[in-house]
């Protein structure tokens, strides 16, 4: 069964954050509506907590760190979902159930199958 | 090898290219695969068949040439790859019994469908629709987007690669789904229409008739799925703006419009059939019209009218309105100037073009709002205007030769003074 990873774009928001109580217990629910299809999932922490690593020149080079995150976009990267579905219209489907949906944007990409 | 022949073969393989390769596809689940093999089996008919002459059964020939240029092809692929058999695949493709015609009536839906899915860029779309629908090669399908071969190659093989990789299911929408997928399916087929109707610019270089696929891609679709207003709506839009095509150019290639239009040269049998089928889609539909129903109402006004000054220009702009107000855009706006000057009178027209954007188009109607209020002047100056957008060739000598015709009428001197 092809797998999908959904990504969810949204506010940089903080999901401990009192507001984000109740959009949390939604996502909540999301993952116990698709429990059958959901292969892992995260919320991530904001993008304040954020670090960049890069390594200078080549492997081994001097490992030099960035505060925040690699774009700096309206909408960030909050959460990923990694599901299983039939095809694009199931995972479409699924996908659309997130809010991130309607609050932002979900970007589903296929997996790379594994041999 | 002679031209006509070669060209009656060439329009044979590709009607029956679509065919095959629909079915081809659903067999082997690889739009690639499929699509070289029918590929190759279209080159062997063009070399063979001028000279054996065409086969009594061509879909035949070329079914079977194709299942077996495809067993080939994933036997090389095999080979290079080092991959197990699969044994079901090859065992459907040894077949030599025609796949019966309710089978590939699905499997012609598929195609469809995957080519205009909503997942991929609207212009991929219309790409795909012409490569595999069509059987138009890259250099053919970049002629009518006005856009490079290898910018079609690239668009095309990224397209098969996101069709592959992210799955996108090669399957016949349940009927509960059909609304939310026609309209990208007929959008296909409008746009593939309208770049051929009005190309924007240039000259019609390429050897491909768009307007002529387009409603080919109609016909089909609304053959396949009779029973839906929307492709029947789109397929009347086609037929009665086809239909006036003859009448659009004289016989010196120059622009004739609506209003000196030989309606004689109108083909009435498209009209006919045009009208028919905006009604039936009508009725399908419970009078609830959508855009392409509006349209295709405004041109069988016209296509009924006996002449310019007998059309019911009243009910024209009445359905402009509703059309303005479902889906707004520069054409509809335009179109409803022209039909509340001529139910109206200039003046009307000129104040609901002051709220319009300007686009080339927008200056050389304003020009002919003008000159019939009689500022022939002004009416000169907008065409110049229109004429440093882009229009096509026939287009431009139009307004070139409104624009003297305006000059010399605004010129104080009555003709007969300067003769002496």
């Amino acid at each position: 069964m092809p797998q999908y990873l959904a990504l969810t774009y949204t506010a940089d928001v903080d999901w401990f954050s009192p507001e984000q109580a109740s959009e949390l217990a939604e996502y909540r629910q999301f993952a116990v509506d698709n429990a059958e299809c959901l292969r892992a999932s995260a919320v991530l922490h904001p993008t304040s907590t954020a670090t960049v690593v890069r390594v200078e020149g080549a492997r081994g080079g001097n490992v030099v760190t960035t505060d925040g995150p690699y774009a700096e976009t309206k909408e960030a990267l909050t959460g990923y979902y990694l599901l299983e579905a039939a095809d694009l219209d199931e995972a479409v489907a699924i996908s659309a159930q997130l809010p991130a949906a309607w609050a932002g944007a979900v970007e589903v990409r296929p997996v790379i199958a594994s041999r | 090898m002679h031209g006509t022949a070669h060209d009656a073969v060439a329009v044979t393989v590709r009607v029956e290219g679509a065919r095959i390769l629909a079915t081809l596809i659903r067999t082997v689940g690889d739009v690639q695969i499929a699509e070289d093999a029918v590929q190759e089996a279209i080159l062997a008919a063009l070399g063979a068949w001028p000279v054996t002459g065409v086969p009594p059964q061509p879909r035949a020939w070329l079914t079977l040439t194709a299942r077996r240029k495809a067993i080939d092809i994933i036997r090389r692929e095999r080979a290079r790859l080092g991959k197990e058999r699969d044994g079901l695949r090859m065992i459907e493709l040894a077949k030599s019994d025609l796949p019966p015609d309710d089978v590939v009536h699905d499997d012609l839906l598929r195609l469809i469908f995957i080519c205009c899915h909503p997942a991929l860029a609207p212009p991929t779309r219309v790409a795909l629709a012409l490569r595999t629908l069509c059987g138009l090669s890259p250099a053919q399908i970049a002629g009518v987007l006005l856009t490079t071969e290898a910018a079609t190659t690239k668009r095309l093989t990224r397209a098969r690669q996101k069709i592959a990789a992210a799955h996108i299911p090669y399957r016949v929408p349940a009927e509960a789904e059909l609304a939310d997928r026609l309209p990208a399916v007929c959008g296909v087929i409008h746009s593939l229409f309208t770049a051929g109707h009005a190309p924007v610019d240039g000259r019609a270089a390429y050897d491909v008739d768009a307007c002529a696929e387009a409603v080919r891609l109609a016909d089909l679709l609304h053959d396949l799925l009779p029973d839906q207003p929307m492709p029947a709506a789109v397929l009347a839009l086609l037929l009665l703006t086809e239909a006036r095509r003859p009448a659009r150019l004289d016989e010196h290639g120059d622009v004739v419009t609506l209003d000196q239009q030989d309606r004689g040269r109108w083909d009435a049998a498209a009209i006919a059939r045009g009208i028919a089928l905006l009604n039936d889609s009508l009725r399908r539909s419970y009078g609830q019209a959508d855009a392409y129903q509006l349209q295709a109402a405004i041109a069988a006004e016209h296509g009924r009218a006996a002449s310019y000054a007998n059309t019911d220009w009243t009910e024209i702009l009445r359905l402009y309105d509703l059309l303005v107000s479902i889906a707004p855009s520069d054409a509809a706006g335009l179109g409803r100037v022209v039909a509340a000057t001529e139910a109206a009178d200039p003046a009307t027209g000129l104040a609901m073009l002051a709220e319009l954007p300007p686009s080339p188009r927008w200056h050389a109607v304003r020009a002919e709002l003008l000159a019939r209020v009689g500022r022939y002047a002004d009416a000169a100056l907008a065409l110049a205007e229109s004429l440093d957008g882009p229009a096509t060739q026939p287009e431009r000598q139009h307004r070139e030769r409104r624009r003297e015709a305006f000059l010399e009428l605004s010129l104080p001197s009555a003709p007969y003074e300067r003769e002496s």
